[in-house]
């Protein structure tokens, strides 16, 4: 029996049901990681010893009867960007190497409390900072279906633990689409809660106002389980919300009934068209026309302002980064570096040559473009004329969803493309997050299930369905229908069709 | 550069200052708020404790670690807002001020900017008038803002203590994060030959409200009350505001006082010379009276402020707002109205106890129990004098209204007379216990034993035979002299009034 190819939900059963040991499903993924991920490179660190002593404690309160929820003894991934006590944390990049955090954030609190062995930390583009994974300072992690391509970005590692069957749940964070469209390129589901849906304590931030953290897994159902599990209000997140959630795994369970009757769906006009992919438009137009025969009622809706949102998009992020970064100082944790030919360096000098050295070229454009946006006598000009952009695409989604339940588009204009090919051509890179960014300025939910292979290179696409903050279920109820009905149509699951990884055993 | 070295050059009289330029001033004062926990985490917020030993990941900065508003931090700026006549923000947002220093983890400080707490507030000063009557001097405070302190740093190994020539340098950050309220005025105008006085009668003032509020523990030695002063001169009568210098460090209240007659004429100085003011920060150096420069404060300097992303906005409720209003302490100006009548204390009385910072005090003595002329005498004559001998202010001596009212009911009950106080109150300062542990422990408690007594008087009538036949002559103003020489062999523990009556008598 192959463990490893099983979904979450499954697992949960066989454990129940006495099939399977913790400790045995915990082998079963580290032996995969030894076998594979010299080739995927998904993780940046395995911790085996830490993720076989909470599975072996699983096990014993199975025994006695005492879980500490329905994951507990699920093996997960955690993007490398949370901090984990007493196991590393570099965000990607060389200026934390060998930086062990000594606290948990939130989530990685809440997957310990609840049982789950944390098998390690996924590899990311730098402090989340790139749409292709190639920007991690350890080298880039490679798409399991096609390793000369990008799994995505910037957690392309949780999303290519996933896909390559390395882990059955990882933790992603979405700034701008990281967890999305990783998830559409690399056939694995991925969600962005509701900004303010999961704490976000203990995430190293990158843009603050846009960082989430949410679920990559290989189903929709697993997505709600996990979701479920990390989400609520945390008192050390002010902006974490205390609203109670609606259960998602109820919804995915409804949801794969197959039934969409009466659900409005809305096509967003501004997310299709000219530039687009022709085999991830064919997978999409084929995912709608299933919605519509589920019963679902389809429409075109249009959010005018969402062509802005890119540029708005890129002045609020550098801006917020820009001063989270000013920290990596070299004087507390992470990098020193002694200028050279220097005999007594300044705290200035050891500051410029550690994050010279420490910081990688995305992440010093990113900085300068932060710092200059905010500028006094440029701010209105640039960062504000952000924030009132963000409003207005708050407000095309909120009359969007005075039509309609949800809003669809495909989750990535591309399938996934070859490394190295949009890596001197930054504004190239950041296109792949056009569809998925509208969702993170506004704070709303969003979901990239994933919709079958694009015709002309067989990769994976994926479609993205949106919905109003807080109703984060209505993504579990669609998402979960149209996986049904993608399986159906396509005779399985998507990932099953992924090849099988040289020097694997099958 | 101005090519003025501020140590050479010559001063000008602060009355030739006034002859030419008016000053405006504007004051900053910081207040360290007494919250059990820090501004955004729960850390102790404990003054002295062992370094680094009050932190967490949220106030060291660690990555990923994010702040969360103390509510009580909140209560208190709404208070002092309230307090100040200030007007309190329906809706406010904390903002990123971004710097480098090192002893601010984050290299950026979160504080409010555009959106503070509370504005549009003003104190009324009470000052001495030209004519001796006490006279109201309106300051309008522009806002009353809620940030984080730094921690801070200590530079080991040079002979100054400053960075340069360090060999090392130690950061603490217990007290990174612990929560201060700015409160900044609008440029004082008009003040002229009075800005000195009037800038020292506001932070007293200021600091008085706060210890009344009971924020903040308010002492200026310990750094949680601290005041920047900014000045600047115009040609006179042109009502404007010339180029200003900030002057910080300013630790006492004596000092505000001096640092801005000090900036005056130095002001005056390098104008009168021609040359032009830099906008700067100035050290202010208690020692000597003197500032000197800090760093220079130019346009350069980009905070790049912007919301805090991290943090929710404040929005207090109107009917919390009300409900804090509920809880103010008596307005200073009308509360010294009612205590002037209640004491029976004259308008100098009066000012001179506002002016040595004692009204708190002796209205606490009197509540222990003592009259207010006793009160006012203790502490104006003997703690002014105390303080002002070690550079102090009197609250800071150590000496409790407690203390100082039993002390006096043992000079009401006889026990001691203000001479054997004064020993007493050595005795509290050197931590020697209660006042009646000490008067038993150096013996000092008056003797009033006809025994004891009439021995000593029968040697000094032995002693002095021309004195005595003097009084027996009738001549009884002469028997100082004896009462003298008993109290002399008594040590002061004589009671005067027993050792006169029995000289009489047995000079009959």
């Amino acid at each position: 029996m192959d463990w490893t190819r099983r979904s979450a939900a499954e697992l949960v059963e066989a454990l129940a049901a006495g099939e399977v040991t913790s400790v045995e499903l915990t082998t079963a993924f580290l032996d995969r990681i030894a076998e594979v991920d010299g080739q995927v490179r998904a993780f940046l660190h395995v911790d085996a010893e830490g993720a076989l002593a909470t599975a072996r404690a699983s096990d014993e309160r199975r025994a006695a009867g005492e879980l500490l929820s329905d994951l507990d003894g699920v093996p997960i991934a955690v993007k490398d960007v949370l901090t984990t006590a007493g196991l590393p944390t570099t965000c990607g990049s060389k200026i934390l190497e060998g930086w062990i955090p000594p606290y948990d954030a939130t989530v990685v609190r809440k997957l310990k409390e609840a049982g789950l062995p944390i098998l390690g930390k996924t590899n990311m583009d730098e402090f989340a900072m790139g749409s292709s994974t190639e920007h991690s300072a350890y080298g880039p992690t490679h798409n399991p279906w096609d390793l000369e391509r990008i799994p995505g970005g910037s957690g392309g590692g949780s999303a290519a633990a996933v896909a390559s069957f390395q882990a059955p749940l990882a933790i992603g964070t979405d700034t701008g689409g990281s967890i999305r469209q990783p998830g559409a390129v690399t056939g694995t589901v991925g969600v962005k809660p509701t900004y303010g849906g999961v704490s976000r304590y203990g995430l190293v931030a990158l843009a603050n106002s846009l960082d989430q953290a949410g679920p990559v897994t290989r189903t929709v159902l697993d997505s709600a389980l996990l979701h479920e599990l990390i989400g609520g209000h945390d008192p050390l997140d002010s902006t974490s919300i205390p609203t109670e959630m609606p259960s998602f795994v109820e919804a995915a369970r409804v949801g794969a009934g197959k039934d969409l009757t009466g659900v409005k769906v809305g096509v967003i006009t501004e997310l299709r068209g000219e530039g687009w992919q022709p085999g991830v438009m064919a997978r999409f137009d084929e995912a709608v026309e299933l919605m519509v025969s589920a019963g679902a009622e389809v429409v075109e809706v249009s959010c005018p302002n969402f062509v802005h949102a890119m540029a708005a998009y890129y002045l609020i992020l550098p801006a917020e980064a820009s001063s989270n970064l000013a920290k990596f100082d070299a004087m507390r944790f992470g990098l020193r570096v002694l200028p050279e030919g220097v005999d007594a360096p300044s705290a200035e000098e050891v500051m410029r040559a550690t994050r010279d050295a420490g910081f990688g070229d995305e992440v010093k454009r990113r900085i300068i473009l932060g710092t200059y946006a905010l500028s006094s006598g440029y701010y209105d000009a640039y960062y504000g004329q952000a924030q009132k952009v963000r409003t207005l695409i708050a407000r095309d989604f909120e009359a969007a969803f005075a039509e309609v339940d949800v809003l669809v588009s495909p989750t990535a204009p591309t399938t996934a493309f070859k490394l190295g090919e949009k890596l001197d051509d930054p504004l190239a890179m950041y296109l792949n997050d056009l569809a998925t960014i509208p969702a993170n300025l506004a704070g709303t939910p969003g979901i990239s299930v994933p919709s079958g292979l694009a015709d002309e290179d067989g990769l994976p696409a994926g479609l993205q369905v949106l919905a109003p903050a807080l109703a984060d279920d209505r993504l579990y109820r669609v998402g979960a229908a149209v996986e049904a009905l993608l399986e159906e149509k396509w005779g399985g699951a998507i990932l099953d069709r992924a090849p099988e990884l040289k020097g694997a055993s099958a | 550069m101005s090519g003025l070295d501020e140590r050479s050059t010559e001063l000008v009289s602060f009355e030739e200052a006034l002859e030419k330029y008016d000053p405006a001033m504007g004051l900053e004062v910081h207040v360290e708020l007494n919250t059990l926990t820090k501004m955004f985490c729960g850390c102790p917020t404990e003054f002295g404790a062992e370094p680094n030993t009050q932190v967490c990941p949220t106030c060291l900065g660690l990555p990923g670690a994010m702040p969360a508003v103390n509510r009580k931090a909140v209560e208190s700026a709404i208070r002092i807002g309230l307090a100040l006549n200030c007007d309190i923000a329906e809706w406010c947002r904390f903002a990123r001020k971004n710097y480098f220093y090192p002893d601010m983890p984050k290299n950026f400080q979160t504080s409010q900017y555009d959106e503070p707490i509370a504005f549009d507030g003003f104190m009324d000063v009470t000052i001495e008038g030209a004519d001796g009557e006490p006279e109201t001097f309106r300051v309008e405070i522009e806002r009353a803002h809620m940030e984080e302190d730094t921690g801070k740093t200590l530079h080991v190994g040079g002979a100054t203590g400053r960075i340069h020539g360090a060999d090392y340098s130690l950061v603490d950050y217990n007290r990174a994060g612990i929560p201060l309220i700015e409160i900044v005025t609008r440029p004082i105008m008009g003040a002229r030959d009075r800005a000195p006085e009037i800038a020292k009668a506001y932070v007293t003032q200021l600091r008085q409200l706060i210890v009344a509020l009971g924020v903040s523990d308010a002492r200026m030695d310990q750094g949680s009350i601290r005041a920047d002063v900014n000045l600047s001169l115009a040609p006179k009568g042109t009502g404007g505001l010339g180029t200003r210098t900030e002057t910080k460090n300013v630790n006492s209240l004596r000092s505000v006082e001096r640092a801005v007659r000090y900036e005056m004429r130095r002001h005056a100085a390098v104008l009168e010379s021609g040359s032009s003011i830099l906008q700067e920060t100035r050290h202010w150096h208690e020692d000597t009276g003197v500032t000197t420069s800090g760093r220079e404060k130019s346009d350069a300097e980009d905070y790049r402020y912007f919301p805090e992303p991290d943090l929710v906005p404040v929005a207090p409720s109107r009917e919390w707002v009300e409900e804090l209003r509920g809880t103010l302490p008596e307005n200073p100006t009308q509360k010294r109205a009612r205590l002037q009548a209640e004491w029976g204390f004259s308008d100098l009385e009066m000012r001179d106890t506002v002016g040595a910072g004692a009204l708190l005090l002796i209205e606490e003595t009197i509540a222990a129990g003592t009259t207010p002329q006793a009160a006012r005498k203790w502490w104006l004559g003997e703690m002014a004098r105390r303080a002002n001998e070690t550079g102090t202010e009197i609250d800071a001596l150590g000496v409790t209204p407690t203390q100082v009212a039993q002390v006096q009911k043992l000079v009401d009950a006889g026990t001691l007379n203000d001479k054997l106080a004064r020993q007493v109150f050595d005795g509290l300062l050197a931590g020697e216990g209660t006042p009646e542990e000490i008067v038993a422990a150096r013996g000092l408690a008056i003797v009033s034993d006809d025994g004891a007594l009439g021995a000593a008087v029968d040697n000094a009538i032995a002693a002095n035979p021309d004195v005595a036949d003097k009084i027996r002559d009738g001549k009884v103003a002469a028997a100082g002299a004896l009462i003298g020489a008993v109290m002399k062999e008594m040590r002061g523990q004589a009671d005067a009034g027993r050792v006169r009556e029995l000289i009489l008598e047995k000079l009959a």
